[in-house]
């Protein structure tokens, strides 16, 4: 049942690399991380890549198969025609260690810059109550297994370098959405949200949710809801208004 | 033995690929569709509005809807008003325009197929757009989108005044009530798909319950949201159906205004 694959990886150290052409067994039911697997056995002992679970559980295995962003341990081989040449590369938005192993320390940069939960100071713990539809919509995002695909992806930085230091990427700002939906966070995040995080940035073009391996509705769930409450308390006339009328909260 | 450290600047490097993308599947595609169905709607957008033809005795075409200028037939116009006085003299189209264009160039999903299919920002995942530089919704005049929940507002009164004009529409050309005609069910079927894709809106999503923290506290805005998020999670389709159905409804009555389509069957 096997058959001679086309592979091109990148290899390379740094940044300095190029695309290697390999001719490699494939056998039935692999994933694109088997073969892999099977050019360090066989043909490219020094070849890195960085794997942990192949259960598509850790988020280790994070690279650009055929020019998409893509689990290495997910993608089945049986979804490629057998004489087709499958490109591996590593994620294009973050510098590269060696070959398909990226350095995504990014990505714990902007998770620090998060102000984490902050809860109020006279709730002790187990003393929290909360219902189960008031934290459904947080628990979506914890699905999350931070492949980091999702800020690899969004144009915002892919194409924009520059944007970096002011962007913290889908992950994030999901992360800031969740926190701002938690029952019992007292932060008002919505100001940094877009000042600090920049959630102006995001054009809402969905690419995030198109690679999550989770299939978290990171746009519709926790971009666009969040940008929705930046309105609330930067643009919308008539929401200051009220919350000067009313001081209300919710 | 030698180490790359996170200090070291080779490590700072991305990989060098100089193509705009590897993607091997046809990506183009789907902008290329989008800009083609876009254009249709806004080719066929600015014919409609000069397009004399939208009025015949029950159904009014949905670009013309509400008709408040003093040029609008008797039983065009919308509770009989005509506020706008004799001054006006262009095509009572333009008035209305504003309204439903601006909530669908402002839309959260609209803005995602153009933004990709016009301004190619990004034409698709993983291919590189082509602009030097890229600041988003962060300022002028992208940030202006950030109107969009009044739009929302104003879009409720047009789908309204739209289902209005659905019900009139079971009268038939002498007014008499109980007629059910191709030209009904059209209105009607455009009239709940407007509906749909109105109260799908993410800002309505966010204006039910989506700024609260804590549903259980507001069981029937809950309730709300919980609707209004099923309709969301079809935002998509239900643009691009109720974009054509508007567009159909529209050509529709005013093929029957020109004598194209003849009652009784019509
Ligand atoms: S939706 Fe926003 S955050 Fe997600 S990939 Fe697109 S621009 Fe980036
Ligand atoms: S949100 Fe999805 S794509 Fe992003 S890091 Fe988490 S699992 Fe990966
Ligand atoms: S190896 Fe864990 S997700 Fe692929
Ligand atoms: S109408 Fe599409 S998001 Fe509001």
């Amino acid at each position: 049942m096997g058959y001679k694959a086309k592979f091109r990886v990148w290899r390379g150290e740094g940044g300095e690399g190029k695309l290697e052409d390999f001719t490699v067994e494939v056998n039935e039911g692999e994933v694109v991380l088997d073969v892999i697997h099977r050019l360090q056995a066989t043909q490219a002992p020094d070849l890195a890549v960085r794997w942990n679970c192949k259960a598509g559980k850790c988020g280790s295995c994070s690279m650009e198969i055929n020019g998409r962003p893509r689990l290495g341990c997910m993608t089945r081989m049986s979804t490629f025609d057998e004489s087709e040449t499958i490109t591996v590369t590593p994620m294009r938005t973050f510098p590269v260690i060696k070959d398909l192993v990226c350095d995504v320390s990014f990505n714990y940069q902007k998770a620090r810059e998060i102000p984490s939960f902050t809860p109020p100071k006279d709730v002790k713990p187990g003393e929290y109550r909360m219902q189960q539809i008031d934290v459904e919509r947080s628990q979506e995002f914890r699905k999350c297994i931070e492949c980091f695909m999702c800020n690899n992806v969004c144009h915002v930085i892919r194409d924009h370098d520059e944007n970096k230091p002011a962007f913290a990427g889908p992950r994030f700002l999901m992360r800031i959405a969740e926190l701002d939906m938690h029952p019992y966070d007292e932060l008002d995040r919505r100001e940094s949200a877009q000042e600090d995080h920049g959630l102006g940035y995001c054009n809402i073009t969905k690419c995030c949710t198109e690679v999550c391996p989770e299939h978290i509705k990171i746009t519709d769930n926790a971009l666009i809801p969040m940008k929705e409450r930046v309105v609330d308390r930067k643009y919308d006339p008539l929401v200051w208004l009220g919350s000067k009328i009313f001081k209300r909260s919710n | 033995m030698t180490q790359t450290t996170a200090e070291s600047p080779i490590r700072k490097q991305r990989a060098q690929l100089n193509v705009r993308t590897l993607r091997t599947d046809r990506w183009w595609l789907t902008p290329a569709l989008t800009f083609a169905g876009l254009m249709s709607f806004l080719i066929y957008g600015i014919w409609a509005i000069l397009d004399k033809s939208y009025f015949a005795e029950p159904y009014i075409a949905p670009f013309s809807s509400p008709c408040l200028a003093t040029s609008c037939p008797e039983g065009a116009r919308f509770l009989g008003l005509a506020p706008f006085g004799d001054w006006y003299t262009l095509p009572p189209g333009l008035l209305i325009l504003g309204l439903p264009g601006g909530f669908r160039l402002t839309c959260y999903y609209y803005r995602k197929s153009y933004y990709r299919s016009f301004w190619l920002s990004p034409p698709a995942c993983a291919v590189s757009e082509p602009h030097t530089k890229y600041s988003g919704e962060t300022r002028l005049p992208l940030i202006i989108q950030n109107v969009h929940r009044y739009f929302f507002y104003l879009a409720v009164v047009i789908g309204a005044i739209l289902a209005y004009d659905a019900v009139l529409a079971f009268r038939d050309e002498h007014g008499n009530w109980g007629h059910v005609g191709l030209g009904t069910l059209i209105l009607l079927a455009n009239a709940v798909l407007i509906f749909c894709y109105t109260l799908g809106c993410h800002s309505c999503r966010h204006i039910t319950a989506g700024r609260l923290n804590h549903f259980s506290k507001h069981p029937l805005r809950y309730k709300a949201w919980t609707f209004v998020s099923k309709l969301n999670a079809r935002h998509q389709q239900f643009a691009w159906a109720s974009m054509y159905s508007v567009m159909i409804a529209d050509l529709y009555v005013r093929l029957v205004a020109k004598g194209v389509i003849n009652f009784p069957f019509a």
